[in-house]
């Protein structure tokens, strides 16, 4: 059953849990440790000590995706390695979000070629892109922060709620 | 060509009858794909070739038939030398009898040549693609492969590629 079911019509209490509920999520993401090519030491530096994501939540990447929320998909991808992102994403629990860091995780960046996916959303389904080619630490965590606000937004409607 | 060099390219033609080539200090001596497991193990054990260095192919579609040329760099660091063995093979089935009994090195070498020319080599204990996904088709490194390039998407064509692209369900 649905929350806003149970609940009734209760709205105002509804928008608290909301708030409650997305405030959780983006205090305490921790990203999937994903780096496959040269983005993954601008992630690394990013994690580090002076361009900090702990201040943003992200206090520490998990190698499984059984533990993590976030995945950031640093990196080129292949066309080997495609299925194996794809049971990786399919292995991490709900609620789940991708970033695509990098312009080759985006489009295939400068590699337009029979061997790189062209946009790591061929494959997987996408909430944020960073550009760059390697984005600086900064604009990751611009990015991050650009899906905060984007789970900040999130209604229980979308997810929550039966379907007829 | 060095002096050491010499020796052992007469002695290479004079047991296979192969013609030389020279070319900005290197010399490429070519061998018949039956010749070439017996050249290199002569070049191993008796001229002390210890190290074969580089084992790949180049396409020379369409301006020369044979097609493919084989290519075997061989280096001696007892004697800091080193040989190139060239073996010609056709386009349609190439075929070269397997090094891996002389060389250890060549399994991958070879796995890398079956992946992206589609030489064949008789005898090579795991024939699998190394590189690109073992169910595509095609070999890219052959002259005649498509460049496989995507067309980028600007703004003037951004739906026209939007409606194609395969993009991933949830």
């Amino acid at each position: 059953m649905g929350v806003e079911q149970k609940l009734g019509n209760m709205g105002v209490v509804t928008t608290k849990l909301e708030e409650l509920v997305n405030w959780s999520r983006t205090n305490a993401m921790w990203p999937m440790l994903f780096g496959l090519a040269c983005c993954a030491i601008e992630m690394m530096a990013a994690q580090a000590s002076h361009y900090d994501m702990s201040r943003f939540g992200m206090e520490l990447m998990r190698a499984s995706p059984r533990q993590s929320d976030l995945m950031i998909v640093a990196g080129r991808v292949s066309r080997k390695m495609a299925p194996v992102l794809r049971r990786l994403y399919d292995q991490m629990p709900e609620p789940k979000w991708v970033i695509a860091m990098g312009d080759c995780a985006s489009c295939g960046g400068v590699f337009n070629n029979y061997a790189i996916v062209q946009g790591v959303d061929e494959v997987v389904p996408v909430d944020v892109f960073v550009a760059g080619c390697p984005p600086r630490p900064e604009a990751l965590i611009h990015g991050v922060v650009t899906l905060y606000e984007k789970v900040k937004g999130e209604k229980f409607k979308d997810y929550a709620v039966e379907q007829k | 060509m060095d002096k050491k060099l010499e020796k052992i390219v007469q002695d290479l033609q004079g047991r296979f009858g192969s013609s030389i080539e020279e070319f900005r200090g290197e010399v490429h001596v070519f061998v018949k794909p039956e010749q070439i497991v017996d050249a290199l193990t002569f070049l191993r054990d008796k001229h002390e070739f210890e190290l074969l260095s580089a084992q790949t192919a180049s396409d020379y579609w369409p301006q020369m038939a044979p097609r493919f040329h084989v290519i075997y760099q061989l280096t001696s660091l007892a004697k800091n030398l080193s040989v190139q063995l060239r073996v010609p093979v056709n386009g349609d089935q190439p075929k070269v009898p397997t090094a891996t009994r002389v060389y250890d090195v060549a399994n991958w070498r070879e796995r890398e040549l079956m992946d992206m020319f589609g030489i064949e080599f008789e005898g090579h204990p795991d024939p699998r693609r190394i590189l690109l996904p073992p169910d595509m088709e095609g070999h890219p490194l052959r002259k005649d492969f498509p460049l496989g390039y995507e067309e980028p998407q600007f703004t003037f064509n951004f739906e026209e590629i939007d409606l194609r692209k395969p993009y991933a369900k949830e």
